[in-house]
């Protein structure tokens, strides 16, 4: 059964790849408008954008729970702007969401090993509503002492990528970047950027590697998902 | 392993049971599952509703003391946000006053001037209130909250609002407390309107802030029937002070005697208000919400193949809302009150306990066998999920319990809360998803009558099911019904976003049902900030005539149950003082007489002249019936939060002022007067209320009327192609035609079947159609002629040709007269042969031996048309160079060799198949007679293209070969008849145009008129007894450098394409090449024109071209296909091409951007054909597939035989009568397209 699926999607795999070769030869001649729709530049603007305005969206949502609780503090004159952050924050956040949502297919392929687990979008948006209940509960639930906060939003996100991914590939891409993000914000809060009104791990908070680790797992997953979708369309189109 | 093994044997064991048990009795269970839904419910209802109203307490005045900030002991019903002191203590004056008697002399200004100018000499007396005794001398100043500063942003209210010192606000301050801007002010009612917000107010406006009661109870208007005016004077504490305030208290009530007047004055309520959401707390929440209704919504998409399947999704999402309430209500039961914020936990509650169950149960039933009983199918699909379903909840409550032992008091009530939803979720899935599933499944079932088997009682259980994942739907059913679809993604996209954006807008109405919903909403808007002022009539109006008098202050008082009763029974509670007998010796700052109590008294006559003064409960806490905003509000203009504190708000003091009209005249202004009057007499007041009424009406409803059209206008302008008809097919799919899918379930075998004409012994070759007439052609050369209404065949011309016999390798011919005359034999050598002639013709019946014996086949008949030929042949004997064709002129058969019998014709057929190759590279070898590459069929006349280069002309009805013309050498590979010409495209890549002339018959000379024999032509129509002659006008020997491999010919126009990559137009009449069209970049394999002079080709480079044929230049050009283009056709919006890669795509006409691409199985789609507008016709292994163009769907698969061997349709033709014409093997197959699907256009 899940036999039949595995070769139906992979017969379906292998056709788009020629597809995609075949179209590559053909690109040359091919009208404007459909050089455009396939050109597969253009499909990963389009990726690419739609992976950053999300970024965007959920780094405003987010930090607005954080500032509310005056976990993060940003200069003054910032907060009573409406984004109630400094700018730089979405914008970061947008970039690296798309570069995420684009590696991870990317390194799907690159490893040959096509990603089928839950390629759904109800369980992307399940795995989205995870990732803001985590940092809901980062910013909100209040905890006994940090250790506690910390391990549970870790245990948090490892049981989100365990129910939303399971991939070896994403688990060590998430690992890896958590730890990148972490150090860049380490930096940030040294260079007196912004700052944490509590700090416990060095200049930051201990459960922020933890927030990184399920932001990429989630990001991933829409990464892969709209991949999922745009490569046939693109065949199909 | 074992052990596991017997679990879930078990397990699918007991929920088959359940399945069955569910199924059998839905209704009772449904019963019990609500009842148990609202039992668990029921304690939901002792639960404080949710949101940010203010909560009160209420203590005695006497023993009041500031409470402590730590609890202490046991207080009862003390409520744990009642410690500390308060932020604030509001003390409130209450005044009423009215001008008595009234005076005719008065004008209606009158009403409220001299009563609030009295404000003025209180807030003197309340603000020089001083109190001393042994413990000191207090002040106002001493006690009350002191302000600092206004909110910034607040600075219109600057001039109205105290900006510092003492808060106390009362309408005063709308003259800056200062009687000389009161009495200098030509229009007091101007002034106060000038502080209203202009558009929709729903918290406390100024004006409410000021006056302190609500703007209907305060009585200044112009209109106020009561000429009662009653505000309040609220004066803010920081500090309780009782004995300053009892004197306070005492004085006024001195001062301004409130007779009778019994409001309780002994409690103090707190008001404790609730932390107010803002907009920042609110982003977050909302988002999540979104994020929770894009799963519901993607969730609750999967659901398909039911019968409805907004009934199953909204059956979903009630389960797993009242699961969540369920969790809610047990929780509390058992005494667990929750202390969470239910609003941000509960999207994380319905994430957690999820959607997924149900869609798997709904996916693993609807794919169980359709033809079981639906009890038995229930059971079934349940049974095959029991395992995972079972494995997944155990996973979930194992998280759930993990999370419960973090100890963090928040995660531990959520994961109570998750774990009892989760119980209570599976219990709702179990008893009343399974049910609704099964009614839903039966309604399905009983929709599909035709399919109905019997029950199979005696199924046996069926065995659990393989292990499945949950995502991995089961395998497709292999059925001869069905057939596969390729993987989702290529269904699901085959509409792009837009489209279906637009799809679903012009389905929905949306646009329109939004400005509808605006509209509705704007008017209410309108109706509710009456800027016309109806409501104020209608308030004064509903006042007057109220039955229970006038008991409130101006309008009618919330306790209209209590008001009646207090006033019939009890008089003390309630007393108008109009009579007030003996009025108490008065200060000397009294500055009004108390009247005459005979005067002002028993006047009956006109009871509006005496304003009564009325006291009632609903003075005695008028705060109530402010906006609970007020305060916070109030508190707010000083950057004040009332959040998660509490007010005390002390009993107010009453004070009744009366005015007598002297002093009412003395307070006028000189400007009061000569306003004029207002223009509303008592009587024609009620007239003016219905005249507006009937105003507000007719505009309602002629705005409603103008909206109506003006949507119309929109909605024809917006969507000028008719999408809303889409809505029909969209319905039928959604109910009969479900389309095969992943899951195997295929929907109920239709009423389509085939109608299977046999007759030929090869396969067929040419097809061809004038929409009565059918005429086929087979790789043996016979042609049929069969009715394309009933399938009858008509005629049988069979190949006159040369054989040679495999066996003997001897040339045979098979001679009519020999046939005729020798009958038996070539009877029993051939039996199979298709001798069945037609008996139109058989006015001649008696020159010729009677041929019933002749034939086996039911329609026996005569075949003149043999004898036509024959005739003909021997008159006329071919010249050798019509069996020459270029490429095989080294085995030219000898010509005499046609004269020879075929001894077995049966044998015969088979070494000769030969494939037809457009390519012509390995056409017939010479020895070979000529076949017909080439058909067509007009009028009844079948023009044939032999592959010799002969073209013959029969007659269709009676066999009969009307004229022949061997001008040409080279064979014949397409064929266009239009009107009385024929156009032939030879393989070497000339034209001829032939034209066909029909003229009258003389005598019997047409079996004897040569060809070429010139008359003219009478008409199209012709008769068996016309003379047909065909004659070659014009020969471009040069059309194309390569072999022509299509031919097409419509609206005056010859198309043709070739192998050398270029498309020609030419003129029909004259034969002139107009127009040579360059642009492919391989050969030329099909090419669409049609009337409407659209012309589109497709080649081997896989593009398909759309030119314009009157100018010769390229519309648009579009790649779709990796392979050759097979087949186009063209509907008036899109363009249909299918390809060797088996992809059939669909492309918008005018715009050539690609619609969608329907991928088919291997081996399939080169033939198309359209049918309506919206119905697409494709032919596929075996069978014939209909798709509906507008969404692309499937309509219906119609299989042409039983066994589906692979047997390719590769021509289709459409009829008129929208019936279809496929050839299938040695078959064709006349397939009658269902009324149903004929409605579509």
């Amino acid at each position: 059964m899940s036999l039949t699926l595995t070769a139906m999607s992979g017969r379906a795999v292998t056709g788009d790849q020629q597809q995609w070769s075949r179209s590559g030869e053909m690109q040359h001649s091919r009208g404007p408008y459909i050089s455009v729709i396939t050109n597969r530049t253009t499909n990963l603007l389009i990726r690419g954008a739609m992976l950053f305005s999300v970024g965007v969206f959920l780094a405003l949502v987010l930090n607005l729970l954080q500032v509310q609780r005056n976990i993060t503090l940003f200069p003054p004159d910032v907060i009573t702007s409406i984004f109630s952050s400094a700018w730089w924050v979405p914008l970061c956040c947008g970039t690296a969401a798309a570069m995420i949502g684009l590696l991870y297919p990317c390194i799907d392929s690159r490893l040959g090993e096509p990603h089928k687990f839950k390629r759904e979008w109800s369980s992307v948006m399940r795995c989205v509503a995870v990732f803001v209940g985590i940092n809901h509960a980062s910013a909100k639930v209040d905890f006994a002492n940090n250790v506690q906060l910390s391990l549970t939003l870790a245990a948090l996100s490892i049981g989100l990528w365990w129910t939303f991914d399971r991939s070896r590939s994403g688990f060590g891409l998430g690992i890896c970047i958590a730890f990148l993000g972490t150090l860049v914000t380490q930096l940030l809060v040294y260079n007196g950027v912004f700052q944490y009104t509590s700090p416990d791990f060095l200049y930051i908070r201990s459960w922020l590697p933890c927030i990184f680790f399920a932001g990429v797992i989630t990001m991933g997953n829409i990464g892969r998902q709209l991949a999922l979708r745009c490569k046939p369309s693109a065949f199909s189109q | 392993m074992t052990l596991r093994e017997q679990l879930r044997e078990k397990i699918s064991a007991a929920f088959y049971r359940h399945g069955l048990l569910c199924a059998s009795y839905p209704v009772p269970i449904i019963l019990f599952t609500s009842a148990s839904i609202l039992t668990c419910c029921y304690p939901l209802l002792r639960l404080p509703l949710p949101g940010t109203g203010p909560v009160e307490f209420t203590t005695g005045l006497r023993d009041y003391s500031v409470p402590f900030h730590e609890p202490q002991g046991d207080f009862g019903e003390r409520p744990d946000w009642y410690r500390g002191p308060p932020v604030a203590y509001i003390q409130q004056v209450l005044v009423k006053a009215a001008v008595s008697p009234w005076d005719n002399s008065l004008v209606p200004v009158d009403v409220f001037r001299s009563p609030l100018g009295r404000v003025f000499n209180l807030l003197e007396e309340i603000r020089n209130h001083v109190h001393s005794d042994s413990s000191g001398i207090r002040s106002l100043e001493s006690l009350c909250l002191q302000v600092t500063d206004l909110f910034p942003g607040l600075r219109r209210m600057q001039s109205v609002l105290p900006e510092h010192g003492c808060l106390l606000v009362s309408p005063g301050n709308y003259w800056q407390n200062q009687r000389e801007l009161f009495d200098s002010d030509p229009d007091p009612f101007k002034t106060i309107q000038k502080h209203e917000p202009k558009g929709l107010h729903t918290s406390a406006t100024l004006r409410d802030l000021l006056f302190g009661v609500p703007v209907k109870y305060s009585g200044v208007s112009h209109y106020n029937r009561k000429r009662v005016v009653t505000y309040t004077i609220t004066v803010v504490l920081s500090s309780y002070d009782a004995r300053f305030l009892g004197s306070l208290r005492a004085r006024l009530k001195q001062l301004h005697p409130s007779a009778n007047c019994t409001l309780r004055d002994d409690h103090m309520v707190h008001v404790h208000f609730k932390e107010e959401i803002g907009i920042a707390e609110l982003i977050p929440l909302v988002t999540t919400y979104i994020i929770l209704f894009a799963y519901i919504y993607f969730s609750t998409r999967k659901i398909d193949m039911v019968k409805s399947k907004w009934g199953l999704a909204l059956a979903a999402v009630v389960t797993v809302l009242s699961s969540l309430l369920m969790s809610v209500g047990l929780c509390t039961l058992f005494g667990l009150t929750p202390t969470l914020n239910g609003g941000e936990i509960f999207p994380y509650l319905v994430v957690v306990i999820g959607l997924e169950n149900v869609l798997v149960l709904t996916k693993s039933v609807v794919s169980t066998p359709v033809d079981l009983e639906v009890k038995l199918r229930i059971a079934q699909g349940l049974s095959n999920e029991s395992w995972s379903i079972m494995k997944n909840m155990a996973t979930e409550l194992c998280i759930i319990l993990i999370g419960y032992f973090t100890l963090v008091p928040a995660i531990q009530e959520f994961c109570l809360f998750a774990v009892v939803g989760l119980v209570s979720d599976f219990f709702l899935q179990m008893f009343f998803f399974t049910t609704v599933l099964s009614i839903d499944i039966r309604r399905m079932e009983l929709a599909d009558l035709n399919r109905r088997l019997p029950a199979e009682a005696g199924m046996p259980p069926p065995k659990p099911g393989p292990l499945r994942t949950r995502e991995v739907p089961p395998p497709p059913r292999p059925s001869p019904h069905t057939i596969t679809l390729q993987t989702p993604a290529f269904r699901n996209l085959r509409l792009p976003k837009r489209l279906r954006v637009v799809y679903f807008l012009a389905r929905t109405r949306l646009a329109q049902r939004i400005i509808m919903a605006g509209t509705v909403i704007w008017i209410g808007i309108l109706v509710y900030t009456d800027p016309a002022g109806i409501r104020t009539y209608l308030a004064a109006q509903v006042s007057e005539q109220s039955p229970l008098g006038d008991p409130g202050g101006g309008g009618l008082p919330p306790h209209l149950g209590v008001a009646p009763v207090f006033r019939g029974g009890d008089p003390t509670s309630t007393l108008s003082i109009h009579r007030a007998p003996d009025p108490t010796p008065l200060p000397e700052n009294q500055s009004q007489g108390h009247h005459d109590p005979p005067r002002a008294g028993p006047i009956p006559q006109s009871p509006p002249a005496v304003p009564q003064i009325t006291w009632g409960e609903e003075d005695e806490e008028g705060w109530r019936r402010l906006s609970f905003r007020h305060w916070p509000s109030l508190f707010s203009y000083y950057n004040i939060t009332l959040a998660k504190r509490y007010i005390s708000i002390l009993p107010v003091i009453p004070i009744t002022v009366h005015l007598t009209p002297q002093e009412a005249i003395d307070a006028r202004h000189p400007q009061d007067t000569r306003h004029p009057q207002p223009p509303i007499p008592k009587i024609s007041a009620d007239l003016q209320t219905d005249l507006t009424l009937y105003k507000v009406a007719a505009l309602g409803l002629a705005a409603g009327v103008l909206l109506v059209l003006l949507l119309f206008c929109l909605y024809r302008v917006l969507c000028p192609r008719n999408y809303g008809q889409n809505g029909v097919p969209h319905g039928r799919r959604r109910r009969g035609d479900l389309p095969c899918d992943d899951y195997g379930y295929s929907p109920p075998v239709s009423e389509i079947s085939p109608l299977l004409l046999r007759g030929h012994s090869m396969d067929i070759e040419c097809l061809a159609s004038d929409g009565m007439l059918l005429a086929s052609c087979c790789l043996a050369g016979q042609i049929r002629v069969w009715d394309a209404q009933t399938g009858d065949c008509l005629t049988v011309i069979p190949n006159h040709g040369l054989r040679r016999s495999s066996s003997s390798g001897c040339w045979d011919h098979r001679d009519g007269w020999d046939s005729m005359t020798g009958a038996q034999e070539s009877e029993c050598l051939s039996p199979e042969r298709d001798i069945s002639f037609n008996g139109d013709g058989l006015t001649e019946d008696e020159l010729y031996p009677p041929p019933s014996h002749l034939s086996t086949a039911p329609r026996a008949g005569f075949d003149f048309g043999g004898l036509v030929e024959r005739a003909y042949m021997e008159h006329e004997p071919p010249s050798p160079s019509a069996y020459a064709s270029p490429s095989s002129a080294s085995s030219s058969p000898p010509s005499g060799a046609q004269l020879q019998r075929s001894p077995s014709l049966g044998e015969a057929a088979t070494p000769l198949i030969q494939e037809r190759s457009p390519m012509g590279g390995t056409q017939a070898a010479g020895d070979w007679e000529s076949s017909v590459w080439a058909m067509e069929l007009r009028g009844n006349l079948i023009a044939a293209g032999r592959s010799s280069g002969k073209l013959e002309l029969w007659d269709a009805v009676e066999g009969s070969l009307r004229c022949s013309n061997e001008d040409g050498v080279s064979g014949i590979t397409a064929l266009a008849f239009l009107n009385n010409r024929i156009v032939a495209a030879r393989l070497n890549g000339s034209l001829d145009f032939f034209t066909v002339e029909i003229n009258k018959p003389l005598g019997l000379l047409q079996y004897r008129g040569p060809p070429g024999r010139s008359s003219m032509p009478q008409s199209p129509c012709y008769s068996s007894e016309d003379v047909i002659s065909c004659q070659l006008t014009r020969s471009v020997q040069c059309a194309h450098q390569k072999p022509i491999t299509v031919l097409r010919a419509a609206a005056g126009r010859v198309v043709t394409g070739s192998q050398d990559h270029t498309v020609r137009v030419y003129r029909l009449e004259d034969s002139c090449c107009l127009f040579t069209l360059q642009g492919h970049s391989g050969g030329i394999t099909a090419i669409y024109i049609d009337q409407t002079m659209v012309l589109a080709s497709g080649g081997q480079d896989g593009a398909i071209c759309l030119w314009d044929v009157l100018t010769g230049s390229r519309v648009s050009h579009v790649y779709g296909h990796c392979g050759d283009v097979t087949s186009l056709v063209c509907t008036t919006s899109c363009v249909i091409s299918s390809g060797l890669d088996d992809l059939i795509c669909i492309w918008d006409r005018s715009t050539g951007i690609k619609l969608y691409s329907i991928q088919q199985e291997v081996g399939c789609g080169a033939s198309l054909g359209v049918i309506s507008e919206s119905l697409l016709v494709t032919g596929g292994q075996g069978c014939v597939s209909f798709w509906d163009l507008n969404f692309g769907d499937l309509l219906q698969t119609v299989y042409l035989g039983q066994s589906s061997d692979g047997q390719g349709v590769r021509q289709l033709l459409v009829l008129d009568n929208a019936a279809i014409v496929c050839d299938f093997g040695s078959e064709l197959s006349l397939v009658y397209v269902p009324s149903v699907l004929e409605k579509l256009d």
